[in-house]
């Protein structure tokens, strides 16, 4: 089976065609253009991965939110639950650019960090 | 009154670029001016990821992005002034601005340096028939609500153009629980980025329907719905295709207009094409001693390009400071036959680099060329398997290539299919 796809790893959007076996097996990956494509294409076909950004609440500080990323990649389906534990998250400022905000977010090995500063009022 | 080698007027990856680049050229004495309460510009609000990857090598976040230029400006020393509005330039290079803690500031600089940005195109440019209610914004306006006042600004939402701040809002009020119940493109391909399309439409089933526009606006206080409707081959509505969609909010992506009031009011010629100055390859305007970088100069796509070319206009002011500037002998660029603009417009030709020509396509190209010539005779072609309006392209003249040009000739820079 053939599958094509959009790279999102960067701008520049290449479109990868992804050869796959019946077994499953990844055959070949051509049209990506660098080496992060031929991993996220592999990686589409397989356990499609997300990258995730942004806002968690905080008190005391000069913002109402300061904003966060997955400091990796998520599995896709995992993402609207990522949203629902950040969103009951309240951090005290200050908070500073790579603070770590949500440990090891529902056991994925990935933490969910602050990607900017919020001094306190 | 203040006195400045060099004013930067606007402190977000433009300004900041350029500065540090005048610096390490070896210029002492550089001021930046910022509207806002801090440096970054718009990049403060633009949480999601995707910035760096080519200057940096890595995926940052807009605020990330900032943070490292804001890191830099400090340890170097960069004077700057928040909270700041510039009010106007002058012929003989004053600037006058104003804040709350020094009242009015004149300041008399050398070179002055444009990077004010760009702004988004409002609703009162659109004609859309309808009501005033309530919750009808731009895309970037949501995203200052959500991402830097913590508040959401609707729940049922429909967004009008598919230009990357439209996509990222899509994605953005999904994933804080707004349904998107569709993004309406009056072209009929998106001006976003392919990645966007996929990540934050397809991602979340959210449709976009191309060749369609918003004809009507409903609600008395608030929104309650909109019309939309296909349209033909001329971007006029086709009768009978409208369709009510109910929501509470109307986000508006239909395009960036550069901020370019000051550069205007002081005469420096711009191009109808950018809305952005003309400029040399060191981004010099039409005026002596001042320079133009970033969305200012022409809407960019990539920070990351924004920072090289803001670095070549830092550079270049930093030159006309120090007295290092070239005997000049211009050819000018031209876009043709599916190429909108090139920026630079003109080029010395006595410059001892090379020159990057950055431009963009008007439409949707498969397996094109990009073909550059000078007085009519190709000097390079380049093979696209595609071609977008939202992808900037460039290309580079060798400087070896450059020295055979003479005063008053043309490169054009075409699409061949």
């Amino acid at each position: 089976m053939q599958k094509n796809i959009i790279c999102v790893a960067c701008p520049m959007g290449c479109g990868v065609t992804v050869d796959i076996a019946d077994n499953g097996e990844i055959l070949s990956v051509t049209g990506n253009t660098c080496k992060r494509g031929d991993t996220y294409a592999r990686a589409e076909c397989t356990h499609p991965v997300r990258s995730l950004a942004t806002t968690v609440k905080i008190n005391g500080g000069i913002y109402n939110v300061v904003p966060c990323k997955s400091a990796g990649s998520l599995p896709k389906e995992k993402i609207a639950e990522c949203m629902k534990v950040i969103n009951s998250v309240q951090i005290d400022a200050p908070v500073k650019l790579g603070d770590v905000l949500v440990e090891n977010i529902l056991d994925t090995g990935i933490n969910i960090v602050a990607t900017n500063h919020c001094p306190a009022k | 009154m203040l006195n400045y080698d060099i004013v930067v007027i606007g402190g977000g990856p433009a300004g900041m670029a350029a500065a540090l680049k005048a610096r390490e050229c070896g210029v002492e004495s550089i001021l930046i001016l910022e509207r806002a309460e801090t440096l970054g510009g718009i990049l403060e609000q633009c949480i999601h990821t995707g910035f760096g990857l080519h200057y940096f090598g890595e995926e940052l976040s807009g605020p990330e992005y900032a943070d490292r230029f804001i890191r830099l400006v400090d340890e170097q020393k960069i004077e700057y002034k928040t909270d700041t509005m510039a009010l106007e330039i002058t012929e003989n290079n004053v600037v006058y601005a104003v804040n709350k803690k020094d009242g009015l500031l004149e300041i008399q600089a050398k070179a002055i340096i444009l990077a004010m940005g760009c702004r988004e195109r409002p609703r009162g440019a659109l004609n859309i028939a309808g009501s005033r209610a309530s919750g009808v914004m731009s895309a970037g306006t949501a995203q200052k609500y959500v991402n830097i006042d913590g508040y959401m600004p609707g729940k049922k939402v429909v967004i009008l153009g598919s230009g990357d701040i439209g996509l990222i809002m899509a994605r953005r009020m999904t994933l804080e629980g707004a349904e998107v119940k569709c993004v309406c493109e009056l072209m009929p391909y998106s001006s976003g980025l392919t990645r966007n399309i996929v990540q934050c439409l397809d991602d979340f089933n959210i449709p976009l329907h191309l060749s369609c526009t918003v004809v009507g606006i409903h609600g008395k206080d608030r929104v309650e719905g909109v019309t939309i409707a296909k349209v033909d081959e001329n971007r006029k509505p086709i009768p009978g295709t409208e369709e009510y969609i109910e929501c509470d909010t109307l986000l508006l992506s239909v395009g960036l207009i550069p901020e370019n009031e000051l550069t205007r009011a002081v005469g420096i010629n711009l191009d109808p094409v950018t809305s952005g100055a003309i400029v040399d390859e060191y981004r010099e305007t039409s005026r002596k001693g001042v320079f133009a970088c970033g969305n200012v100069l022409h809407v960019h796509d990539l920070v990351d390009y924004v920072t090289l070319e803001s670095q070549t206009a830092g550079e270049g002011a930093a030159r006309y400071v120090l007295g290092k500037t070239d005997t000049a002998e211009y050819i000018t660029t031209k876009g043709v036959n599916g190429v909108r603009y090139i920026v630079p417009q003109k080029v010395n030709i006595k410059n001892d680099g090379d020159v990057k020509l950055y431009f963009r396509v008007g439409q949707v190209y498969k397996n094109a060329k990009t073909v550059v010539k000078y007085n009519g005779e190709e000097i390079i072609s380049k093979k696209r398997p595609r071609l977008a309006p939202g992808e900037m392209e460039n290309v580079i003249i060798k400087n070896d290539m450059l020295k055979n040009f003479a005063e008053g000739g043309t490169i054009e820079i075409s699409v061949e299919v």
